[in-house]
C-alpha cells in the first residue's frame, strides 16, 4: 500500500488545523521561520492563540498585533539583531491597547518542555534557575528532590502544542522532511504536539529523501500536513536556497513603534496579498535575487549496497 | 618590545573589545553572542590566542565564516562549519556538561555578585522596560567555567545595590537559596566597563576594582558604582589597545562597520 499523500495547500493546512484558543508552536532558531504559515494564520482571523516559541522574532509582533494571540510562551522577548519588539512591549509595559499573557523560561527551559513533550514525560530537570527569580515569576519552573540523593533540581513541564508549524529545505509527499543547517529544537517542538503542519522549499520524490536518510529531522509519521511553499521563510532565510533580509528586519523596527504603521504593514502585506506566491511577487524580482546564495554543496556521502549473489555476477 | 598604543576613548567598542580580547589568553572555547564578543573573539584569534574557538548558541561549533555575521544564526556561520547541533545537545551536552570556558553576557544590571538582570526595569508586573528576558543567558551562568560581563554604560542603574529582577543569578545567590545547588561554574569572573575593569576572584565573593581606564580615578569608578565596591590590593591603569589592535578591528574584523561606529 502506498504511503498516503499529505500534500495540501497552506490556505486549507491552515483551516483544517488550526482553529481559535489552541496552543500553536512556530519554531525555528533564526532559521527556517514560518513567515508564510504566521501570516495565513492571521489572515484567516484566528483569535485567542496560545503563540509558543523560544525567540518570538518579529513574527511575534506580526501575530500579536493581528490579534491573534491572547498569550505568548517564550524566553526571549527581542528580535535578534534588530533590536526591540515593540508590539509585545506596548502590550506588556502599558497594556496599550490590551494586555498579554506571558509565559517565560530560559532557552533551555523552553527546550527540555519540548522534549519532555516530544517524549511523553511528566517534566524535564535542567540546571538552571538555583537562585534566579524566575521560579517566582513562573509558578510552572518547580524544584523537586532527586530520588537518587543529589542536590534539589528545577525542573519544568512538558509543553504539548495542539499544533507545531516548522519550515523546511524539502519533503517527499508523504511527509519525510528534511531540514538542514541550523535546526534548532523543531524535531522535540513537532514530536511534541497533536498536529504538525511542514511547509518546504520543495516537494521532492521519494527517492530523494532515501537517498540521504539521516537528513530526515521528523519521519512521515510525525508529520500531519505538507505545503510545498517557496519563500515561506522570508524575511528569515533558508540554509542553501535564499538568505535573511537583513534590511527587511532592520526596517521592522521603525514600523514597530507605532502601531498603526504594524496595522498599516499588516494590511498591505497579509491581507493585501492571497499566499506567498503573490507575496514574494510583491516584495519584487530584485529584492528576491539580492538574498540569493552561491552554491556550496555538501560532500555526498555513500551509504552502501548489500551485495547479493546475483548482483556480484552481473 | 613595547607596541605604539592607540588614543581610542575608553567608552569606545574597539577600547571594550580589545580588553575583551585579552582576557581569553588560554582560553579554549567561548559561548558567545554576536557584537562585542564576536570582535573581541575575533582580535584574540589574530592576536593573543589562535586556538580559541566559538560555539553559538544557535548550535554552531568550530565556525570558519568567510563575512561578518549578523546575527548568531547567520548562514555564514553554518556553512563551512565544523558542526550544526540541535539545541538538546547544544545547551544539554555542550553547555550543561562543562565544555565551555568563558560564557559572553551583556545586562542591563549587575549587582556586587555578579548576578544579572536582563529582564525588567521597575516592578515585575508593570515593569518601565520589558527587556528580553533570560535567552541562554540562565543556563551560561551557572554552566560556563566562568562569565565575563561587557557594560555599556557605569553608573548606579546599571550597578546598582539591588537588582530589579534576577535573571541569571551568581553562584552566591544559588548558595544562598541551597549550598547543595551551587553550580559548577565560578559565574562572573570580569566585568568590563567604560570606566573599569572589575574583578571577582571568589567564586562566592564580591566585586572589585581592578584595572580603571586612563584618565579616571579609583574615586571616579567607585561614585559611579552603586555599592561601597571594594578594590583590589594591586588596582592598576588599564593597558590601552595597541595601534595594531584597534587597526584590525576597523581594516579586517568589522570593515563594514556593522558593530563599530
Amino acid at each position: 500500500m502506498a504511503a498516503p499523500d499529505k500534500v495540501t495547500d497552506l490556505t486549507s493546512a491552515v483551516a483544517t488545523h488550526v482553529r481559535d484558543g489552541m496552543t500553536v508552536a512556530l519554531e525555528g532558531f533564526g532559521h527556517l521561520i514560518p513567515f508564510a504559515a504566521g501570516h495565513e494564520i492571521i489572515r484567516q482571523g484566528r483569535r485567542d492563540l496560545t503563540f509558543c516559541r523560544m525567540t518570538p522574532d518579529l513574527l511575534a509582533d506580526q501575530m500579536i498585533a493581528a490579534g491573534c494571540v491572547s498569550k505568548l510562551v517564550a524566553s526571549f522577548f527581542a528580535s535578534g539583531s534588530a533590536g526591540s519588539l515593540h508590539e509585545v512591549r506596548r502590550r506588556v509595559e502599558r497594556a496599550d491597547p490590551a494586555p498579554l499573557e506571558v509565559e517565560e523560561y530560559s532557552h533551555y527551559g523552553m527546550v527540555c518542555r519540548y522534549q519532555a513533550g516530544a517524549a511523553g514525560l511528566p517534566f524535564f530537570p535542567l540546571r538552571s534557575y538555583a537562585g534566579s527569580d524566575l521560579p517566582r515569576l513562573n509558578p510552572l519552573i518547580r524544584k523537586v528532590s532527586d530520588p537518587y540523593g543529589g542536590p534539589d533540581i528545577y525542573v519544568v513541564p512538558p509543553l504539548r502544542p495542539d499544533v507545531t508549524i516548522v519550515h523546511a529545505q524539502r519533503a517527499d509527499r508523504s511527509g519525510n522532511v528534511q531540514m538542514w543547517g541550523i535546526v534548532g529544537a523543531q524535531q522535540e517542538a513537532a514530536y511534541a504536539a497533536e498536529t504538525v503542519i511542514a511547509t518546504v522549499e520543495e516537494i521532492v520524490e521519494e527517492d530523494v529523501v532515501r537517498s540521504d536518510p539521516n537528513r530526515t529531522v521528523l519521519p512521515a509519521h510525525a508529520v500531519t500536513a505538507v505545503v510545498e511553499c517557496p519563500g515561506g521563510a522570508h524575511p528569515s532565510y533558508t540554509q542553501g536556497h535564499y538568505d535573511r533580509d537583513n534590511a527587511f528586519y532592520r526596517e521592522w523596527t521603525p514600523i514597530s513603534r507605532d502601531r498603526e504603521a504594524v496595522l498599516g504593514w499588516l494590511e498591505e502585506w497579509v491581507h493585501g496579498v492571497p499566499d506567498r506566491a503573490r507575496y514574494l511577487d510583491k516584495l519584487g524580482a530584485e529584492r528576491w535575487a539580492g538574498l540569493g546564495v552561491a552554491p556550496r554543496p555538501s560532500q555526498p556521502v555513500d551509504f552502501g549496497r548489500r551485495r547479493v549473489a546475483s548482483q556480484e555476477i552481473s | 618590545m613595547s607596541m605604539p598604543l592607540s588614543d581610542v576613548a575608553p567608552s569606545s567598542t574597539e577600547f571594550l573589545a580589545a580588553v575583551a580580547a585579552r582576557q581569553l589568553v588560554g582560553k579554549r572555547r567561548v559561548f558567545a553572542g554576536v557584537g562585542l564578543p564576536t570582535l573581541a573573539v575575533d582580535l584574540a584569534r589574530r592576536t593573543l590566542n589562535p586556538d580559541v574557538e566559538l560555539v553559538y548558541e544557535s548550535g554552531i561549533c568550530g565556525a570558519q565564516p568567510e563575512g561578518l555575521a549578523e546575527g548568531i544564526a547567520d548562514s555564514v556561520l553554518v556553512s563551512g562549519a565544523a558542526a550544526v547541533l540541535s539545541m538538546p545537545a547544544l545547551f544539554g551536552y555542550v553547555l550543561q556538561r562543562g565544555h565551555v570556558d568563558v560564557g559572553f553576557l551583556g545586562a542591563a544590571q549587575i549587582d556586587r555578585w555578579g548576578s544579572l538582570n536582563t529582564s525588567f526595569i521597575g516592578d515585575w508586573d508593570k515593569p518601565t522596560v520589558r527587556l528580553p528576558g533570560a535567552g541562554g543567558a540562565a543556563e551560561i551562568m551557572p554552566n560556563a567555567g566562568e562569565c565575563i560581563v561587557v557594560l555599556r554604560r557605569h553608573d548606579p542603574g546599571a550597578l546598582p545595590a539591588e537588582l530589579d529582577f534576577c535573571t541569571s543569578p551568581s553562584p552566591v545567590r544559588a548558595h544562598a537559596e541551597d549550598p547543595r545547588m551551587v553550580p559548577p561554574g565560578h559565574g562572573v569572573s570580569t566585568v568590563i566597563t567604560p570606566m573599569a575593569v572589575l574583578r571577582r576572584p571568589d567564586k562566592l565573593g564580591e566585586l572589585e576594582i581592578s584595572e580603571v581606564h586612563p584618565g579616571l580615578t579609583v574615586d571616579d569608578v567607585r561614585a559611579a558604582t552603586g555599592w561601597d565596591i571594594a578594590v583590589a590590593d594591586d588596582v592598576r591603569e588599564t593597558a590601552r589597545p595597541t595601534v595594531e589592535e584597534v587597526r584590525l578591528l576597523r581594516d579586517e574584523i568589522d570593515t563594514v562597520r556593522l558593530y563599530l561606529r
